[in-house]
């Protein structure tokens, strides 16, 4: 489905993760964290680009991943994105929502 | 002579044996599987022995009995593979060289990972039900339990099994009904995931389950802590879950024979191609079963169609032919509701759960996402199919290794 984020047309899943990486940028993801209540510091953007980075290569995401990563610890992360931060990160910086393997 | 050589005399592992002297025969190969126990274990069977159903005799055999003649089977423990010289080094010092390999060294729980888990409490309120020990404790904690908060948590995904922990808290309220004590006891579902399941319409089927039966949910729940004095489970983000009995899916991790190896990723699962079972780095090593990092579940009927799958590679490796990108991350699981009733789920990497009939396409007799005592019936009988059809690695008619989107109400 359509909706506008920061003014532009973005494609995302019912969700409201984006489905296609190259629609999003930095005012997208601002918007996207304003929807989330959650006011963006250089901490996030560190995080947030850490995370696009790991999807650009392909590695799976996990809580247990990015508090072994040395970029933050879980602690943290938990205090930068409240409640489910993992979901709430990768919904910011308009990668897929990480799929827990059943 | 060539030697194939399999790590690990599971359910995995005892398929492919099964599957492989079939068609692997002497003088022109040799077939030996190794691994250090006596016993195998009917894993399934651990979700029922808390609540007295199965006994412990019901779910142990030999290993021995599962392994056909023809292949050796060395019960030793391995200390590493050596994959650069085509070897295993067991305790002791002895190795044996290989042709191919075969790692089925399955995936265990790790309570050490959680601060506090394996604490003071430890099967005396806090219990596992993944390993024999632990689902034997918890019988005879339920046999006496006088009722409070029961807690029944998952630590963090992958776990093998994904629907135990549901069906844990399903058969427990059953348990407690017959028991005359429901009104006593407090059930709380607490999990990593956003919801019951990880796929959309098995969810939503799961959590009117879990409201029915008066269960709670917690979800997005990643513990931090296990708090023995004040007997809470904490969450990073600072979520408080008090118990009185806390039946916990620890960390789950693959064997630490790949961290001896340095074969492993972070949790020591080996990093295999989710299509051809082989393994990433290394072109005559496959791997099956749980031990892989594959993102498919990490269940008995996923290895099972796995095998049928690994089998047919492993002989095209050996005529020189190309793998077939084959494997679809079939898995088909009963969920045991209680009450005598269980689900159905049928599903791949890409088809979700969804309604319908199984295996015969708008027949049956096995309905799909529906509570249903025929189900039931057929997670029961499973047991007899474990031990006499599937170790055995025979075909089970009419369910394919590949899943049929025949019969199944997709939007």
């Amino acid at each position: 489905m359509e909706k506008i984020i920061a003014g532009k047309n973005i494609t995302v899943n019912e969700e409201g993760y984006l489905t296609d990486f190259s629609q999003w940028d930095e005012q997208v993801g601002e918007a996207l964290a304003a929807e989330a209540n959650i006011p963006l510091s250089a901490r996030h953007w560190e995080i947030l680009k850490y995370l696009q980075n790991e999807q650009k290569n392909q590695v799976a995401l996990s809580i247990r991943r990015i508090g072994k990563s040395g970029v933050t610890d879980i602690k943290e992360f938990y205090q930068l994105f409240p409640n489910a931060p993992l979901k709430t990160a990768t919904k910011i910086a308009g990668i897929p929502k990480p799929a827990s393997c059943i | 002579m060539k030697h194939i050589v399999i790590l690990g005399a599971g359910t995995a592992g005892t398929m492919m044996a099964n599957h492989l002297h079939h068609q692997l025969k002497h003088p022109d190969w040799e077939i030996t599987i190794i691994d250090e126990r006596e016993e195998h274990h009917y894993q399934p069977g651990y979700l029922f022995l808390p609540f007295d159903i199965y006994a412990p005799e019901d779910i142990i055999k030999t290993i021995e009995e599962f392994i056909p003649k023809d292949v050796k089977l060395v019960k030793n423990k391995i200390n590493r593979i050596l994959p650069a010289d085509n070897k295993i080094e067991l305790t002791g010092g002895d190795e044996i060289a290989y042709d191919k390999l075969i790692i089925a060294t399955g995936a265990k729980i790790a309570p050490e990972e959680t601060e506090g888990m394996k604490g003071a409490e430890w099967q005396k309120s806090v219990f596992d039900f993944y390993t024999f020990e632990g689902s034997l404790a918890l019988r005879n904690k339920l046999r006496d339990w006088e009722g409070g908060k029961l807690v029944v948590h998952i630590t963090e995904m992958p776990i093998k099994c994904p629907v135990a922990p549901l069906e844990f808290a399903f058969l427990a309220d059953s348990f407690f009904k017959h028991k005359h004590m429901r009104d006593k006891v407090e059930i709380t579902y607490v999990t990593p995931l956003s919801g019951a399941f990880t796929k959309p319409k098995a969810t939503e089927a799961l959590e009117h389950l879990l409201h029915e039966k008066g269960i709670n949910i917690e979800p997005d729940f990643a513990i931090e802590k296990v708090d023995n004095e004040r007997k809470e489970i904490v969450d990073y983000g600072g979520k408080v879950i008090p118990f009185d009995l806390l039946v916990t899916v620890p960390t789950n991790k693959g064997d630490e024979l790949m961290e001896r190896s340095g074969m492993g990723d972070d949790l020591n699962y080996v990093p295999t191609n989710k299509a051809t079972l082989q393994s990433k780095d290394y072109t005559n090593i496959f791997v099956l079963g749980d031990a892989s990092n594959i993102p498919a579940s990490k269940a008995g009927s996923v290895a099972h169609f796995e095998a049928e799958i690994l089998t047919d590679n492993i002989l095209r490796f050996v005529h020189g032919e190309p793998l077939k990108e084959e494997f679809d991350g079939h898995a088909n699981c009963f969920i045991e509701t209680g009450n005598g009733k269980a689900l159905l789920i049928d599903f791949n990497y890409t088809h979700e759960p969804v309604e319908g009939s199984f295996p015969f396409p708008g027949i049956g007799p096995l309905r799909l996402l529906k509570e249903s005592r025929m189900n039931h019936m057929g997670k029961l009988a499973f047991r007899w199919i474990y031990w006499n059809v599937l170790l055995k690695g025979t075909h089970i008619p009419f369910v394919s290794a590949t899943m049929s989107e025949k019969g199944k109400h997709y939007a």
